[in-house]
This record gives structure tokens, sequence and C-alpha cells, in this order.
């Protein structure tokens, strides 16, 4: 069996920025990844992030990705990088099994990092597994990974951030949007996404939902109806819109499974997407050395990810022994930079989620 | 009513211009940030300290017309693309808005110009597309508009391929 010193599994925002504190602190870091290359979703974001400069802001999430990666090519044979290798099993003892191609392997690792992030939730309605139902972030890999139209008009559901973003970059890719409907009475995504699309005459239809998808061998047609108050279909107020694509964004759920295998308690906290670990301040679960950041301790930014990620890796650094008193001032700036993201009307759901923890930063 | 369209009705865009109508006699960035987001960069990337949010990046941005040239950094630097630069030059109003479609508008053509609803309101001439390697792919489209479209242009719509 493998010996490494930390594991990190998942190298998206979060992983990668775990990654650069531990190499930095002079630990030997193993990063696997199931993606051919990493990154994670940052590769699709050809969009510029918000946040300040310390997050990038104002630069696309591809060139975040490749700021990042670079950033770790120095640190030579102190960084092995595993990518398209699954994790299949996770041990309460720390021991990693791998799947990479056809081979199966097992690493003992000291410290574990999980940065596996999330997956896209659905919505059940008649039709929904129809060929041209899909969910958002599955269009955007396709577009924007690779260069795959998926299709000539899109209803789009779920107006949360990405859900305008992606409507904003099917229209770049010269792909018809038809309306965005969203179930809840308000826009839940920052306002400037929305104005963005409306103004180039997307139509947000607010309390609107969709009732089924219409087609035998692909979607054809949608139905949208408008909800009431207690969120139930309005009789009567159905009309069809001339789709051949639906993409779904309503959210996502933390991929907590490997670290349930573990043996990490888990709890539910709705505001931050469903299943996440119990953590600590320091973003330890209750397995010792074992640690969570980014989407899979709660559905945030990208932002936050990464800020969660450099403090997880200063935290795992100094459990395994080295010293991080040099970086107590980066560590509390790091915090600070956090409950400024948390801060705001948009991340209401995020603080009432980390309430709920006992560890409003 | 934003909250549910996505569209700012007059009372709410119309603050966000300069109270005194003859400062938009030099170009000026209009920003149009309207809900709190952590986000700063308009602030950061201002060369004459003319966008004021503070330390708590969620704060909405405070724009100070004195010191704004409205060089337009900022228009290109907003992720939101919510701002634009807005001057009067005799019986026109000049406009420039970030763009980030392909093809790019040509110098000299004529484009749809559309409200904050998407309505073409009128055709306006492009003046030139400035859209150095800095900007990083946000185009700023520099057109000119019939002076009484000043506060209700929102954008141009998007220019079809050629082929």
């Amino acid at each position: 069996m493998k010996q490494r010193e930390v594991v990190i599994i998942g190298a998206g925002p979060g992983g990668l920025c775990a990654a650069q504190k531990l190499l930095e602190g002079g630990a030997k870091v193993c990063l696997i990844d199931r993606n051919a290359s990493l990154g994670g979703q940052l590769i699709k974001q050809t969009h510029k992030f918000f946040g300040s400069e310390k997050q990038y802001a104002s630069k696309r999430g591809i060139d975040i990705m490749e700021i990042l990666i670079s950033s770790l090519t120095q640190y030579g044979d102190q960084l092995e990088i595993m990518t398209e290798t699954s994790v299949v099993g996770m041990y309460s003892d720390k021991v990693i099994a791998c799947v990479k191609k056809d081979k199966f392997f097992k690493i003992q690792a000291q410290s574990i990092i999980l940065a596996t992030g999330a997956s896209e939730k659905s919505i059940p309605f008649e039709n929904n597994d129809l060929p041209g139902v899909y969910a958002a972030g599955a269009v955007q890999t396709l577009m924007n990974e690779y260069g795959v139209k998926p299709g000539d008009n899109v209803l789009m559901v779920g107006s949360g951030n990405i859900g305008l973003i992606v409507s904003y970059q099917l229209m770049q890719a010269g792909i018809n949007v038809k309306a965005l409907v969203e179930a809840a009475p308000s826009i839940s995504g920052y306002l400037v996404h929305a104005s963005k699309i409306r103004r180039l005459g997307v139509d947000i239809l607010t309390n609107t939902s969709v009732k089924r998808a219409i087609g035998s061998e692909q979607v054809k047609q949608v139905e949208i109806w408008d909800l009431d108050p207690t969120w139930q279909g309005i009789e009567g107020s159905e009309r069809i819109l001339d789709v051949d694509t639906i993409c779904i964004s309503v959210g996502l759920a933390p991929l907590t499974e490997l670290l349930q295998q573990l043996g990490a308690e888990v709890r539910y906290i709705k505001e931050l997407g469903g299943n996440v670990p119990v953590i600590d301040k320091r973003y330890e679960t209750t397995v010792k050395g074992v640690y969570a950041c980014g989407d899979v301790v709660g559905i945030e930014e990208a932002s936050s990810a990464m800020v969660e990620g450099k403090i997880t890796g200063l935290n795992a650094l100094e459990d395994l022994g080295y010293d991080i008193r040099a970086s107590r001032l980066e560590m509390k700036a790091l915090h600070e930079e956090l409950k400024f993201l948390r801060d705001g009307p948009h991340a209401a759901k995020v603080r009432a989620g980390y309430l709920k923890r006992g560890m409003l930063t | 009513m934003i909250d549910k369209t996505g569209i700012a009705i007059k009372a709410l865009f119309e603050k966000e211009f300069p109270e005194n109508e003859e400062t938009l006699n030099r170009p000026k960035a209009i920003i149009e940030c309207y809900k709190e987001i952590p986000c700063n960069p308009c602030e950061t990337s201002c060369p004459f300290d003319a966008i004021t949010i503070g330390e708590d990046i969620n704060k909405r941005p405070d724009i100070d017309f004195d010191k704004c040239t409205g060089c337009g950094i900022c228009a290109y630097s907003c992720p939101g693309l919510a701002i634009s630069i807005r001057q009067f030059k005799e019986d026109n109003a000049e406009l420039k808005f970030p763009y980030e479609f392909s093809p790019r508008p040509r110098t000299g053509q004529t484009v749809n110009v559309v409200d904050r609803s998407g309505e073409v309101i009128t055709t306006g001439e492009v003046i030139n597309v400035i859209d150095k390697s800095k900007q990083n792919k946000t185009a700023l489209v520099h057109i000119t508009v019939d002076k009484a479209y000043m506060y209700d242009a929102a954008a141009i719509e998007v220019v079809k391929n050629e082929s």
C-alpha cells in the first residue's frame, strides 16, 4: 500500500488552494481528481468572478484555474498529481481505495482533505427523463469545455447565479434562451446577472414552474404554469413554449458520500444544501486528521471555496507538526475574508446554516 | 419590481445619474448595481479613486462624479457588466457599453439600442469598439444616439454573424 503524507480529494478551487498552502509549508501532497485535468468546475467558468482582488475578482474562472495550477508547478516531487483517478472507498483508518483506468490501489494517508464539491439537484415533472432535459452545469460543460451546442431553443429553470450565468453563456454561444422560470416570488441570484440577460430580451418569469415536457423521442415543447403562494400550479395558467432543451438549475447538493464511508458525522442543514459534514472552526471533521472544504461543507461560491481551502491547508499543516506560527496573521485575514464573503443579503442562507453549525465566523 | 423581472424602473436608475445634467457634458460612469453583493473591482480598478465601496465589500458602490473622468476602466472590470459610460455631445448622447459577444460590431455600423427590458428603442452608430487585451475580452462599444435616449438606453442588441 502506498503511504502518503496528505491526500487531497478533488482538485477544484478548494482542493487547489489547500494544496498550495500545504506545499508552501513543506508538506508532501497527493492530489487526486477523477477528471483528466485539474481545476474542477473552473474550466467552464468563462465569466468574470465577483469578490475582491484576494479572490481574483474580475478575472474569468478559467484564468483563475490557470493561476492556481501554475502556482503548484514549482514544487516538483513534493506534489504528486493523480488525474483520471476515482476514489471508490474510504476507511476510518484513513485508507483510501482508488481506481485509475483498470487499476485498483490503496493509499494510507496521514491527513486527508476532502474537496469533493457538489452535484446538481433536479425537480420532478412529467417527462423529465426525455433527452433534451439537462442540468445547467452539464450544459455548461458541453458548451464551454467540449464545444458542443446542446440545442437551439432553451428554457432555463431556476434563477440562481448558475441559471442566470448559464443563460448568458448560452446566448454567447448563439443559442436562443426563450425564457427563464423561477418558482419563488423573486430572483434568487445577483440582480446584475438578471438585468444582463433581461436587457438582451430574456423574459424572467417568477412564481412560474415547469408542468411537463412534451415530446416522444426528445423535448419538442414545454408547458409552464403560474404558481400560487403555496407553490401549487394554477389550473388554466398553462402555456406552451417551443423549446428543444430544458435546462435545470435548482441548486446543488454537497457530495458527502466519501466522508460518510469514512465514518465522519454528517448532519442535514437545509441552508447549506442538505447533508453536510460536522466540522469545527478549523474545518476538521469528526474523524481526526480528516478535513473538508469548499461546496462539500456547504454550498457557496468558488470564492469562499478558495478561502476555505487555504484555511484547511494551514490547519492540516499544523496538525502534521509543521510550524505555522508565521501564518497566524494570514489565517486571521482569511477568516476575515470569509466573514465578508458571507455578509450581505445574498449570503443570508449561508449565515443561517453556519449559525446552526454554531460557527458563524 | 426589479427583484421579480430584472428590470430597473426609471425611479431607480435615475438616481444613479448625476443630479445636475450638465455634469454629463463630460463622460461619466453610470453604475447600476442595486443590490448588495460581495464585489469590489469597480473600486479597485478606478485610477482616480472616484468609486468607493470600503472595507465591507458588500456595500454598494458610491461614485464621486467630480473625480470620475469616464475613462471606462470600471466598465470593463465590472463582473456584472453593470457600468456604462455616458456623455452628452451636442444633440447626441455618446454611450459606451460593455460587450462580450462575438463578432464585435464594426465602426460605422448601425446597431439596435435596447432599454432595460430588452425592447429596441432606437438605433445608434458605432463610433469605435475598444477591445484591448487588458480588457480581458470585455469590449466597450462606443455608440452615438439621439440625446433623448441618454437615460433609457441600456445596451446594444447582439450583432448577428454575417455569413
